[in-house]
């Protein structure tokens, strides 16, 4: 069992990392990770958001959709779902923290759109995860999410330093180190 | 079909209370000063004021940590406005300063050594053989600050130099990032005398490229009364703390560089 959740963390996490192997959650991906501090903290909302829903919606999928056989009403149902985390998370995070609710700005409401956080729920549905693992695997995939925010974060606060080419300048350099460290990720491939 | 309505239905109306309930725990109080101080304020989010936008100066009020006088777009009006909200009297100075080119060298007092016909802006003609004018300091007049400019209130005269309208400068200073020249500077509004030089040059080269550049003769230095003006890097230069306005460097200047703005 213990094994079994391990391999599920680590192959959303690092070896199917959301970000760089199934290109999903880009928007927040290259729109938050200007800062190391802001990076975490979108990490940590998305972390909530990706458990939480990972939970609901299985258990949505087993005692509503699967008991009245309602499978086609998945996609709204789920997004239903996370609509309403992402509010919670938005409230708390205004309440807790206005700085961090200032420089996450647009892109907290829009984890709600965040295609990483729907994506884990209908991949656990079609993996046939049960109710642990389900919650395991979407927090592996917000690990990994966190993962490759800060990574690029770090990199991005680095760059700063130096003095590009002005056609590089800005978004340009961005995509490149996220090309770069995408292609580092693939070393992970067939670990498991 | 049914069942559709009835989970669907009800899912929603669970999550909406759910939402509203935690609404109420997790309320945030805003203060109403500050929203009533946000509606009157421009909202040019120029940070004239020294906050990052007219929201942050807003709230900053609202708190009582920044003065209700800070606004220099607003001006008087708006602080009595503020004012008012936050039940103090206001007392605008018209201290503001507004943004100056400090070149007067226009199409005939300062001529061009080449027809440039590049890219019509000022930072790339800069670029290309140190400019087209012969004076290496010059306003080129292609215009960079007035497309920066969000209130019109830069422009480039028929004579071909930026000039400021100061009643409508609201003192943002994109004009002074945009000039790749570096050659628009903030003076207080309320004094009107400025060197209207910025040629470190030594003045026989000034004299051969311009015929109203600043020559560093050091005559407004031993007419000034004050002691304001000096000259430093062959450059009279007027320090505003000390200035009394009495215009006698206008008087003496014998190329007619300091002028009445």
């Amino acid at each position: 069992m213990i094994t079994n959740i391990l391999v599920i963390v680590a192959s959303a996490a690092i070896i199917n990392n959301f970000v760089f192997k199934q290109l999903l959650g880009i928007c927040p991906f290259l729109g938050v990770s200007n800062k190391v501090e802001t990076s975490l903290g979108m990490g940590a909302a998305v972390t909530f958001v990706m458990a939480m829903a990972s939970a609901v919606t299985w258990a949505i999928q087993v005692y509503i959709l699967e008991a009245f056989s309602l499978e086609y009403l998945q996609t709204i149902m789920f997004i239903l779902v996370v609509a309403t985390l992402v509010q919670l998370v938005e409230m708390f995070i205004k309440k807790s923290s206005p700085t961090l609710y200032k420089a996450l700005g647009v892109f907290l409401p829009l984890i709600t759109t965040n295609c990483a956080v729907l994506g884990v729920a209908l991949l656990n549905v079609r993996s046939e995860y049960g109710l642990v693992e389900s919650v395991f695997s979407g927090i592996g995939a917000a690990i990994g999410f966190t993962l490759a925010l800060v990574l690029l974060a770090g990199i991005r606060e680095s760059l700063e330093e130096y003095e590009l080419p002005k056609a590089f300048d800005g978004l340009p350099i961005v995509l490149i180190s996220a090309g770069i460290i995408a292609l580092a990720f693939t070393g992970f491939q067939g670990f498991f | 079909m049914l069942e559709a309505i009835i989970s669907l239905g009800s899912l929603g109306i669970l999550f909406g209370v759910l939402l509203a309930v935690a609404s109420k725990a997790f309320e945030v109080q805003v203060d109403p000063k500050e929203e009533e101080i946000m509606e009157i304020l421009p909202g040019a989010n120029c940070g004239a004021c020294g906050y990052p936008g007219c929201s942050a100066y807003a709230a900053a009020v609202a708190k009582g940590e920044a003065d209700i006088n800070d606004c220099p777009v607003g001006g008087p009006k708006l602080a009595a406005e503020i004012g008012a909200i936050m039940g103090r009297e206001a007392s605008f100075q018209e201290n503001r300063i507004t943004a100056t080119v400090r070149c007067n060298g226009d199409n005939s007092s300062a001529p061009k050594r080449f027809e440039y016909q590049g890219i019509e802006t000022c930072s790339a003609a800069d670029i290309v053989a140190n400019g087209f004018k012969g004076c290496s300091y010059g306003c080129l007049g292609l215009g960079d600050c007035v497309k920066v400019c969000e209130f019109d209130a830069i422009h480039v005269n028929d004579k071909g130099i930026a000039v400021v309208n100061e009643d409508k400068c609201v003192s943002c200073k994109k004009c002074v990032t945009a000039c790749p020249r570096d050659i628009i500077y903030m003076d207080p509004v309320r004094e009107f005398v400025h060197v209207l030089c910025n040629s470190y040059a030594k003045g026989p080269i000034v004299r051969s490229v311009c015929s109203v550049g600043c020559i560093a003769c050091g005559i407004c230095e031993k007419n000034c009364p004050t002691d304001a003006i000096i000259v430093v890097d062959n450059l009279a230069v007027i320090n505003y703390d000390k200035c009394i306005n009495c215009g006698l460097c206008e008087k003496k200047c014998p190329m007619n560089t300091i002028l009445k703005a």
